[in-house]
């Protein structure tokens, strides 16, 4: 082992990507692959897992004490950062991604390796609908929304269904629970669970696999160390899409 | 390499699969990985630390990695009563309860959800960063004869875990003792800090913490060498250990049994890695080394 504190970092820039996201430019680089996360320490506030953007960038969405608080900073504030950790998305030659919301932020550095074909990006209305430029970019976006304010008039599923799923050798899924669940009920369907990834959000104290307080049911796999992305057919009879801990351990359901 | 022959084991009251236990707050929190760290080769598992009232545990950053060790203030993070619910499958396995509370009234409340459901409790009077629990009573040789005698009263094995941040560890382990504990486990974390240089502050939320890993394997063999000296119940040996060798060297010391823990940082199958090492048909009975290095 080597002594692994948080890395200090100096904020460069924010940029105001919806309302209740931003992504922090840093002035460090962090070699990562796409899907790991790293610790950030909020200096008095608390440390919480987020997802790396790009080696040096950040997207948080504005959710509890935490991200509330890094809302509050800027140029020239400081960070700690602790990671990458956790294993990524397995490598793949024709992705489909399929992102929700803040869901985006780790779907972007893998979008930019060239191996996505198709990305389907949704959100509630278009005003938080995220990287879609950078994605448009770099991949074929098809976009759903809620409330049809852009794109589809509905959920990221059903575009799934205009889509030629075969053509695909892997399918890596990023957004909130409920959505990933959905999207796990029609891979299941089409007898393609095995080769669909999801990225999991659990509450973490560590990060590398100590605490425990991270492990899902009924695997007791540690999301920080063995995930956070894991094979669907691994999540089918599993808390996923049910329930989640606390800080305390105790089951909150979704 | 000295060798051990795997009997039948049962240290302090609990009959276990094997010498090497899971430490207490490490992947000690859910059912599931207690069962997952049983599966792979803990010959019993220790829970994470439970007491009388759900608590969040203290802001982050809540453990961080060292040369040779691991800088931790989870803060006692548990579910209270609720982690009846997630042992229940595990009933007749050897999972050990960790139970905190802040005087004996409170120890004997928390045995009491789990007095039905375990091999045995492990007394947590010595978590170093828990503002009135752990090693706030732990240092007090009263308080820890009393809060010992209030779950000793329950019929169930009852396991003290000392805290060596005092100057004399056999005071609190006699302590322990006269208040019918079946075995001592020594020891729990080094009190401890680190400051980020670059932020200018401790790196850890609770500024606090405990230091365990590698670098403090001779306090914990020291301290369990002494117990062996002055007590005369079974002592579990716990800290730093991540080889054969190292649960050789604890045994010598005078420990029945082992706790490991931070070396699940490095690797996850460190139950089998080090059961591999430590047992052969031809291995001497552990009756032999047990405190071999006394006298």
């Amino acid at each position: 082992m080597d002594d692994n504190l948080p890395v200090p970092v100096s904020i460069l820039r924010v940029k105001k990507e919806t309302s209740l996201i931003h992504t922090f430019v840093v002035d460090r680089s962090f070699a990562f692959s796409p899907g790991q996360f790293v610790m950030v320490w909020v200096p008095g506030v608390d440390e919480i897992p987020m997802a790396l953007s790009s080696e040096n960038t950040i997207t948080v969405q504005k959710a509890g004490d935490a991200t509330s608080a890094m809302f509050n900073l800027g140029k020239g504030d400081k960070l700690g950062i602790r990671g990458p950790f956790g294993n990524g998305f397995a490598k793949g030659e024709k992705l489909l991604a399929i992102a929700g919301g803040v869901g985006a932020a780790p779907l972007l550095p893998l979008a930019r390796a060239d191996c996505v074909m198709t990305l389907l990006l949704g959100a509630r209305t278009e005003n938080e609908l995220l990287f879609v430029d950078q994605l448009d970019e770099c991949t074929d976006v098809l976009i759903a929304t809620d409330d049809g304010s852009l794109g589809l008039h509905g959920f990221v599923t059903s575009l799934m269904d205009d889509l030629n799923l075969g053509i695909y050798d892997r399918i890596a899924v990023c957004g909130p629970e409920m959505m990933m669940r959905a999207v796990l009920a029609r891979v299941e369907e089409k007898g393609i669970a095995h080769k669909t990834e999801f990225s999991l959000h659990r509450y973490m104290k560590c990060g590398l696999g100590v605490c425990g307080s991270c492990c899902i049911d009924p695997s007791g796999l540690r999301v920080c160390r063995d995930g956070p992305v894991f094979s669907g057919d691994l999540l089918l009879k599993s808390e996923f899409g049910h329930y989640m801990r606390d800080a305390s351990g105790r089951k909150k359901p979704l | 390499m000295v060798q051990l022959r795997l009997g039948p084991v049962t240290v302090g009251g609990v009959v276990l699969d094997n010498h090497l236990l899971l430490a207490a707050g490490i992947l000690g929190t859910t059912g599931s990985s207690l069962a997952r760290m049983l599966s792979l080769g803990a010959g019993g598992v220790v829970t994470k630390s439970i007491g009388p009232h759900p608590k969040d545990g203290h802001a982050g950053p809540c453990l961080v990695v060292l040369e040779d060790g691991l800088l931790n203030a989870m803060g006692l993070p548990n579910p209270s009563k609720e982690f009846a619910d997630e042992i229940t499958s595990l009933a007749k396995k050897p999972v050990i309860a960790s139970i905190f509370g802040g005087d004996p009234a409170e120890f004997a409340l928390v045995a009491s959800w789990f007095k039905d459901r375990v091999a045995g409790f492990e007394l947590n009077l010595s978590c170093p960063h828990a503002e009135g629990y752990g090693a706030a009573i732990g240092t007090d040789p009263a308080l820890v004869k009393s809060c010992t005698h209030a779950v000793s009263v329950t019929g169930v094995p009852t396991w003290v875990k000392l805290t060596p941040n005092v100057t004399d560890i056999t005071e609190i382990g006699k302590a322990a003792e006269a208040g019918g504990a079946s075995a001592l486990v020594a020891i729990n974390t080094l009190k401890a800090m680190r400051i980020s240089t670059g932020m200018r502050r401790p790196v850890l939320g609770n500024r606090y913490g405990g230091l365990s890993g590698s670098a403090m394997f001779p306090v914990a063999v020291r301290c369990v060498y002494e117990l062996y000296e002055s007590c005369n119940i079974p002592i579990i040996g716990c800290g730093g250990i991540a080889t054969a060798d190292n649960v050789i060297e604890m045994m010598m010391a005078g420990a029945s049994a082992v706790e490991i823990g931070s070396a699940v940082y490095n690797e996850v199958k460190v139950f089998e890695i080090i059961k591999a090492d430590l047992y052969r048909k031809e291995g001497l009975p552990s009756t032999e080394i047990i405190g071999c290095a006394h006298g």
